[in-house]
């Protein structure tokens, strides 16, 4: 059955959406859909240092990206410019970088495209392998940490002033990040991850009475816009990262027509459409 | 009672937070320094001051939310905090209801919640929405939050804003009640010390600095305080009232911290009604004035 490219695509996809949903919820409840953007850009950089130093290229990715998380980090501290310039900077920096790298080095030749916007056709067995237990790596961590993320995302203060460690969340909480750009990275394309991590939670919020339904909910969303997605992308012969966008964003226009949501606008919500 | 130099008294088992000398420095100013003060169990200590005086400021150097960057802060090893911050701003996305956000910090049972809740006078709210709650309910979800945690300290800067006149008694009340009843110490941020006289123990009067100290009453007769609130409506039982300060130059320094130099009743920045003594030369004497009718600027 792993046989057939599409399976096997599928498979990922599904797992890439699964891990997505929670971490996405958190994104956009900490407002931070820029700084995503900002870290998955960075990751063609880290394409191209892994062609360069020939290392592995889910470490360089990621490794890239917690650098440049921290950087940021640092950065917003000195507060010598808003942090939204900030990340304007750093964003299309470490992209523009990544391909003037990857444009030098002319006696590698890879494919940008794949790179961008993502290749269901790319997909490996390994690769599943490292989706899959990446993301249960990232989803047991999502769970260990659960009520300080929570708290901390209501008010650091609060967090702090009542013993827990809300500066070592956020830290922790980057490396999820990074962690699942570099996975989501050959699904959905450097270009389109933070779009897998922002709609189907956007989408979820709608029916959600909780941040726990709305975390479940955002993966369950996302696995179906993977879903919709792939089968668009061979059918239509569409690159597989805007397919799943596309099908993303389809799923929250129609959590938005007023018939889905007519009687779940407040407890209603805990029966879900979906 | 208890007048300034409790606080350096040697650290003592019953101490929950001490501050010596602390202060802290952002961009080149200092928020606050050289305060100095400390809370015990069953201790009411209430901060007041202007806007930008430092207060909460001050109260999160005391619980660690801040670290001071001179002078020093120690608390009870496990201290347990209670915090009603003063502003907080739940992003509207996040589905949380009253019930959920009880348990933020910590696990806590169904009979503590509803008790914490009940005592604020919020059951009926339990599953709502925080997002949907006004001003005065969050403010009442805050506190039964921070009452629920069975805290050694409180620390509730300004808990009652957005509650209207008749809650906000009855919260104090409810406050004054639970350091009877649990015995905690309770740290608290107002600019009314009207409403919270009389459940406390110890006022720090802050601007940038410890102005003055100790109890409502001393504080609210000490001249320090009358510098910062004599034009307060809230004086009103006070009955002399100068908004004026004459400096040894001759200028003026008036109660919007403005200085002229003279001190015409029509400059802008006086507002005493009926006022109708000669105020053309400096050097009248000021317990000379009568202009007081406790009345002050709106």
């Amino acid at each position: 059955m792993l046989d057939d490219f599409f399976t096997r695509a599928l498979i990922a996809g599904i797992g890439v959406a699964l891990t997505a949903g929670p971490l996405g919820c958190f994104v956009v409840w900490r407002r931070m859909a820029y700084f995503g953007d900002t870290m998955a850009h960075s990751a063609l950089l880290g394409v191209a240092l892994s062609l360069f130093f020939q290392i592995n290229l889910l470490v360089a990715v990621f490794g890239v990206a917690v650098v440049v998380s921290l950087l940021l980090l640092a950065l917003q501290r000195l507060q010598s410019l808003s942090a939204d310039a900030l990340l304007g900077i750093l964003s299309h920096s470490a992209l523009a970088i990544g391909l003037v790298l990857v444009a030098f080095m002319t006696w590698v030749r890879i494919d940008l495209i794949a790179f961008l916007f993502g290749d269901i056709l790319a997909v490996t067995r390994a690769d599943i392998v490292l989706i899959w237990g990446g993301g249960v790596l990232v989803l047991a961590a999502l769970v260990w940490l659960w009520r300080p993320l929570i708290a901390s995302t209501v008010s650091e203060d609060v967090a702090e002033a009542e013993g827990m460690k809300p500066a070592q969340t956020r830290l922790l909480f980057m490396l999820l990040m990074a962690l699942v750009i570099a996975i989501a990275m050959k699904i959905v394309g450097i270009m389109l991850i933070t779009a897998l991590l922002i709609i189907p939670a956007a989408t979820a919020r709608r029916f959600s009475a909780s941040p726990e339904l709305m975390a479940v909910l955002a993966s369950v969303i996302g696995a179906l816009a993977v879903i919709g997605g792939l089968f668009g992308s061979l059918h239509y012969d569409t690159p597989s990262g805007p397919s799943i966008v596309v099908a993303a964003l389809l799923l929250f226009i129609l959590s938005l027509l007023p018939a889905a949501g007519k009687n779940t606008a407040e407890k209603a919500g805990n029966q879900g459409v979906r | 009672m208890l007048m300034s130099n409790r606080a350096r008294a040697p650290k003592t088992e019953s101490q929950l937070v001490s501050l010596a000398d602390a202060g802290i420095r952002r961009d080149g100013r200092w928020l606050v320094r050289g305060v100095d003060f400390s809370i015990r169990r069953g201790e009411v200590v209430t901060l007041i001051g202007p806007n930008g005086a430092g207060k909460s400021t001050t109260a999160k150097l005391a619980i660690g939310v801040l670290r001071p960057d001179e002078g020093s802060v120690a608390r009870l090893s496990g201290l347990r905090v209670g915090y009603v911050p003063q502003k907080l701003s739940i992003d509207w996305t996040m589905p949380l209801s009253v019930r959920r956000l009880m348990r933020l910090t910590g696990p806590l049972n169904d009979a503590d919640l509803l008790a914490a809740l009940a005592s604020t006078g919020i059951s009926h709210l339990i599953d709502a929405e925080v997002r949907h709650l006004s001003g005065g309910e969050f403010q009442r979800a805050l506190l039964a939050r921070a009452i629920a945690r069975k805290p050694d300290l409180m620390v509730l800067d300004e808990p009652v804003q957005g509650v209207d006149f008749a809650g906000e008694s009855a919260l104090y009340d409810l406050i004054r009640s639970i350091r009877t009843t649990t015995g905690c110490g309770i740290l608290m941020i107002s600019h009314d010390l009207h409403m919270v006289m009389a459940g406390t123990d110890t006022v720090i009067c802050l601007n940038g600095h410890v102005c003055c100290r100790g109890t409502p009453e001393v504080v609210s007769q000490s001249a320090d305080y009358l510098k910062l609130f004599g034009n307060s409506r809230s004086l009103a039982v006070y009955s002399h009232h100068h908004d004026h300060t004459h400096l040894p130059d001759g200028r003026v320094m008036h109660g919007d911290g403005s200085v002229t130099d003279h001190c015409h009743p029509d400059d802008g920045h006086h507002h005493h009604d009926g006022d109708d003594h000669d105020h053309s030369h400096h050097h009248h004497h000021h317990g000379d004035h009568a202009e007081a009718k406790g009345e002050g600027r709106a």
